[in-house]
């Protein structure tokens, strides 16, 4: 299906200064541009590629703006329900306890419709890796509110602004989970900066090695935008999610090695 | 000759998915089924064959999980009962769509809502009409006794894998709880991984290099692609319409009335034939024991020899529309069904046939 490009010239061994990793499919996104899906995908597959563990991959889709993942990750995958993907993935784990299981989720997916299957897969200690996109919006149904919407944030179905008294807090899930006993890895990143890219590319590399050694349940949040949804260009999407979204979703290092990371006296803003 | 055993027949079901072969077993607490789960704990199949037991935080989780654990090929089982099988239609929907194997047991309860805990079989509609969103259909079978609780998981996980389709074993609440003697078959092991492999091609279960990444979903946004998906999944069914029907017929060769029924009710109808034979009056009974595909010409045949026909079920009247279809208009054809948890005796089922078919 994909077609190789016909080798000229420049494409020799001692021209390459970077390449795509051969675990994203020659294929063209379906995000739109300026969104975080991709680089976070691309940061898993290259991490599965230099583990070489390909044949021993299976990883659960979501329903919403990553459906779709696995037309572009050169893996096994299955597509869960919405919501339902550490259902799926706990049983696979069970099953195939020697191969590397994953699921990818957004907001809406893991903090709204899935929250009784991710508390209970985090509770069991399921040892999978949870890859958690969280850009505050339903992206694929156009722009409603998530769970993860900040207070006077504006969506579709909050299109004065999220009002905390008649629609609730934005949940916290990741700090949630990070209680649980069965959860031994908790980090928060982005992936908008080549800063932020590579320390989430560290952070997938060490749950996945994490789960070789059988610790128990690694769960990573990326806070991403969404500029379609939240209707601003590419770039001021991340210029507003640095100044709103990352002082509420602080990133870093939230459970490491089954211990909680001591919170900085200034640094809960809310 | 297998072993010789006393035992309930949610029992049976939970010993026999151990024997046969099965990789996984994902459940939530319900009455009146909860003897599965219990049985499988206490039994340790993981040390006995290495199969998995879950218990799961809710009927959804039990279904998606094993929706997840069939999607690579693994030979995975659920029970419930009717509240607990209805949050589990989303799941199966998708299973059928996305093509997976798998073994559901319902142990029928009397509904809507939470009902009651006693037997009932007004879930025939939910089972053999699709039950989620959709259209789909899946392999329906209705075991009578313990024995055949046991021989359905075995029957269903093959035709699971045959057809790659999810399978339902329509039971209810007394014949989960009875209990009676059964045969039990021999121990078949469980498929190895590379076994595994050779018999699911399709399953993902890890991309070697010599083959595509395989992908399991339901999803087509392609209206052309799922149209496809749909014609495919229609063949499908029709091939089961032709090749998997089972029934029984009692005591039907000088049958001047007919009594239809599966599962308990056919129980019941058996003392009523006994019954309805000592007063003279010549009744047989056709038991379906695939509801899906349900066995129209079969019925049919026997349905238009005979002058009346009562269908006796635990519900206000779900399977005699399918009994009507399949015979058609010239014969009549009448509904006794006690419904809300309570079990028709085999006199008021005569009763019923002399009021409704001979004398009406």
């Amino acid at each position: 299906m994909e077609e190789q490009f016909a080798k000229t010239e420049i494409h020799k061994p001692e021209n390459i200064v970077y390449k795509k990793t051969d675990l994203m499919v020659d294929r063209p996104l379906s995000y739109c541009p300026g969104c975080g899906h991709g680089t976070a995908h691309r940061m898993l597959m290259e991490v599965i590629e230099e583990m070489g563990i390909q044949d021993k991959t299976i990883g659960v889709s979501p329903v919403g703006c990553s459906v779709l993942a696995y037309d572009f990750l050169d893996i096994d995958m299955i597509g869960a329900a919405h919501g339902r993907a550490p259902a799926l993935a706990t049983a696979i784990k069970r099953m195939w306890p020697n191969h590397f299981v994953f699921t990818y989720q957004g907001d809406g997916d893991l903090a709204a419709i899935g929250t009784a299957e991710t508390i209970h897969a985090c509770n069991r200690g399921e040892n999978i890796t949870i890859i958690f996109i969280n850009n505050g919006i339903y992206g694929m149904t156009g722009g409603q509110m998530a769970p993860t919407t900040l207070p006077g944030m504006r969506s579709s179905t909050s299109p004065y602004g999220r009002d905390v008294p008649t629609m609730g807090h934005p949940l916290k899930i990741t700090e949630l989970v990070a209680q649980l006993p069965g959860v031994y890895y908790v980090t928060r990143q982005a992936v908008h900066t080549p800063n932020n890219v590579r320390k989430t590319k560290k952070a997938i590399r060490k749950a996945f090695e994490l789960q070789k050694e059988n610790k128990g349940l690694s769960f990573i949040e990326i806070v991403s935008n969404c500029n379609s949804g939240w209707k601003m260009t590419p770039v001021q999407s991340n210029k507003w999610m640095e100044e709103n979204m990352f002082p509420f979703y602080e990133l870093g290092d939230i459970k490491v090695d089954g211990k909680l990371v001591e919170k900085k006296a200034t640094a809960e803003k809310e | 000759m297998g072993e010789l055993r006393l035992m309930k027949g949610n029992e049976a079901v939970a010993e026999a998915a151990i024997r046969a072969g099965c990789d996984g077993y994902f459940g939530y607490p319900i009455t009146p089924q909860s003897e599965v789960m219990e049985y499988l704990m206490a039994e340790k199949p993981f040390e006995r064959t290495g199969m998995v037991v879950l218990q799961a935080e809710s009927e959804v989780a039990a279904i998606n999980m094993l929706y997840g654990g069939a999607g690579t090929g693994k030979m995975v089982m659920t029970s419930s009962s009717s509240p607990g099988v209805s949050l589990m239609q989303e799941g199966i929907s998708y299973m059928a769509g996305a093509e997976l194997p798998a073994v559901i047991v319902n142990i029928v309860r009397g509904g809507p809502g939470l009902g009651t805990i006693q037997p009932s079989q007004a879930d025939y509609f939910q089972a053999v009409k699709g039950g989620g969103h959709g259209d789909y259909k899946m392999l329906v079978l209705a075991p009578a006794s313990v024995q055949e609780m046991c021989d359905h998981v075995k029957l269903g996980f093959e035709k699971a894998y045959q057809y790659r389709t999810p399978v339902m074993i329509l039971s209810d609440g007394a014949i989960g709880q009875m209990m009676e003697k059964v045969v039990l078959f021999d121990q078949v092991p469980r498929r190895t991984d590379a076994e595994l492999i050779e018999q699911c091609p399709w399953a993902s279960n890890g991309r070697p290099k010599t083959r595509n990444h395989n992908i399991i979903t339901s999803l087509d946004l392609d209206p052309a692609g799922q149209e496809r998906v749909n014609l495919k999944l229609q063949a499908k069914y029709k091939v089961m319409e032709q090749n998997e029907v089972l029934y029984e017929e009692i005591q039907c060769e000088d049958a001047e009335y007919l009594f239809v029924a599966f599962g308990l009710s056919a129980r019941i109808c058996q003392k009523a034939i006994d019954m309805a034979r000592a007063k003279g009056i010549k009744v047989g009974l056709f038991r379906p024991i695939t509801l899906y595909p349900f066995p129209s010409i079969e019925v049919s045949n026997v349905g238009n020899r005979v002058k009346g026909i009562l269908v006796v079920e635990m519900n206000a009247g779900q399977m005699i529309e399918d009994v009507k279809l399949s015979v058609g208009c010239k014969v009549k054809i009448e509904h006794f069904g006690r419904f809300g948890g309570i079990i028709p005796a085999p006199d008021e089922v005569v009763r019923a046939l002399e009021q409704k078919i001979i004398g009406g």
